[in-house]
């Protein structure tokens, strides 16, 4: 064949195939009585909705999210909210604050057992106390502003009524979104001043098998921070960079994010705070009732001798032998 | 006791929004929020159907559990209204209604929102304002309901696709359709608002 009758006959092939290729999607599917029948073709509701989770289409209006047309999930979520979130949070932090008063019950508070030795030694310098009190302060305001979302119409709004409560609701609403920023500001400012003394060490292990403390004629080791501070420290990184994160996400709904991802931040933002409100509650049991000595750490920034020498021996022995070494450097007669 | 209900025909809606345009114009709903709205699934493929979805008026309405404040609550006849009053515009809502029905205006940066607002069944609103008053249509729209009216949406609507009324009247409506024309792609979100579905 000449080159030119070649082209010709490929190009008719070529064409054929696509129109067998077509044909199956227009193909007309019949009816019983032969006629065509237009719902064989149809999408419907329940198809869709094996299909993926949510029915989505094409709508003109600016609003994108709009276009999901039924999101079934949202029942799910309000089961999660109202149900799985109020019992799950109620016997987390009721069951913490009951678990603290047994231990306050059993244990007591931890005495000094040298008894006070009237001496004192720097332990947190002012810088340090502002970030943790800025992060704290901080924390129970949006703790509290939180918590009303999810209890306040169960434990409040009988007390008060609907009216005051949807004022104070709303008034918590502002408060939680700007209080987070200080929050954040604190977690980033601890995270980075606290950062090198809790990094995990040898003596946490010997620290925790000789009963971190808690067993009265055992003498548990440890440097500037001992195991379970160190433990509060990580997980209130962890829980802290979780709840941000979420946090931001619920606070600029919709930029960036569809409506199952804003469920899903809603959820981690629940479940997170309230396990960071419970080991809270167990960090200020152990910071001022639970064990003598300890607030005046953060209070004031100076310890007792005999306290640091019982709690944090390795840390004491550091901080007196660069004492010396200053001393000793001054006592130097200038030349 | 009647159970008011929407059921949207996507066999009929022809994407004409005129049930949009007459819920705009009769609630005087502000720019930018946008109680009903008309979703085309699978545009220009076989099979193509759009739907005319505002709220639903749920049984059980999940908007109605979730709100911290207690503003939403349903009425005899199954609407869901709620009170603007004690909104407090937290989004819950939204994130609980399967349907995307609550619009909330931008007050302020970011994502702040204002009161909640959401069709209404042409009802009028769950706060404290005299039914049928002035106050009621500056804050919620018109009150048809009370003059005993169906909403203007399904009044509105071209192709008779939108029905709106008693939910056993409106079913039987459709049911009848369907067996007429001999195909239905079904009452699109009745099992998930109404816990029931149109056998056809």
């Amino acid at each position: 064949m000449m080159p030119l009758a070649r082209i010709r006959v490929f190009m008719l092939a070529i064409t054929l195939l696509l129109f067998a290729s077509i044909v199956p999607t227009i193909a007309q599917k019949l009816g019983p009585d032969g006629a065509p029948n237009p719902t064989a073709s149809v999408t419907n509701e329940r198809t869709l909705l094996k299909q993926a989770p949510r029915v989505e289409g094409r709508i003109d209006i600016p609003d994108k999210k709009a276009g999901v047309l039924i999101q079934p999930t949202g029942r799910t979520w309000e089961y999660f909210h109202e149900v799985l979130l109020h019992w799950g949070s109620a016997i987390v932090i009721v069951g913490t604050i009951v678990l603290l008063g047994l231990a306050y019950l059993i244990i007591g508070r931890i005495r000094i057992a040298a008894g006070r030795s009237g001496q004192k030694i720097l332990r947190f310098k002012a810088f340090e106390r502002f970030s943790h009190w800025l992060t704290a302060v901080s924390f129970v305001v949006l703790g509290l502003t939180g918590l009303n979302i999810t209890f306040g119409k169960i434990l409040l709004l009988p007390v008060i009524g609907p009216d005051a409560f949807s004022s104070v609701s709303e008034a918590a609403k502002y408060v939680h979104n700007f209080v987070s920023f200080s929050f954040v500001v604190g977690l980033v400012l601890i995270t980075v001043i606290f950062f090198r003394d809790n990094l995990l060490e040898k003596v946490d292990i010997e620290w925790l098998k000789q009963g971190g403390g808690f067993i009265k004629n055992k003498h548990a080791p440890a440097g500037r921070f001992n195991l379970g501070e160190k433990l509060v420290y990580w997980f209130s990184l962890a829980g802290g960079v979780a709840v941000s994160v979420s946090g931001f996400l619920l606070m600029f709904p919709f930029f960036g994010t569809n409506i199952a991802e804003m469920q899903l931040a809603h959820v981690v933002h629940a479940v997170v705070a309230v396990l960071f409100v419970a080991l809270i509650l167990a960090h200020i049991y152990i910071g001022t009732l639970g064990m003598e000595g300890a607030f005046e750490a953060m209070g004031t920034g100076e310890v007792d001798l005999n306290w640091a020498k019982e709690h944090h021996d390795l840390w004491l022995a550091q901080q007196l032998a660069k004492e010396n070494r200053q001393a000793a450097r001054s006592a130097t007669p200038a030349e | 006791m009647a159970r008011m209900k929407f059921l949207c025909d996507a066999d009929r809606c022809i994407d004409c929004n005129a049930c949009v345009t007459a819920c705009k114009n009769e609630n005087e709903v502000p720019w930018g929020i946008n109680r009903r709205r008309v979703v085309t699934i699978n545009d220009g493929k076989p099979g193509e159907r759009s739907v005319s979805m505002a709220c639903m008026h749920c049984t059980d309405a999940p908007c109605a559990a979730v709100c911290p404040v207690t503003c939403i609550y349903p009425t005899e006849d199954g609407i869901v209204l709620h009170s603007k009053d004690l909104c407090i515009g937290c989004g819950y809502c939204f994130y609980a209604c399967p349907f995307g029905a609550p619009q909330y205006p931008r007050v302020g940066n970011f994502g702040s929102r204002g009161k909640m607002d959401k069709c209404t069944y042409c009802a009028g609103g769950g706060g404290a304002e005299a039914s049928g008053s002035a106050e009621e249509f500056e804050k919620y729209g018109s009150n048809r309901f009370g003059e005993g009216k169906l909403p203007l949406c399904a009044e509105m609507c071209s192709t008779k696709s939108l029905l709106a009324g008693d939910g056993d009247i409106i079913a039987q409506i459709y049911k009848e359709r369907v067996l007429k024309r001999g195909y239905g792609s079904g009452a699109w979100g009745w099992m998930t608002a109404y816990r029931e579905d149109v056998e056809v």
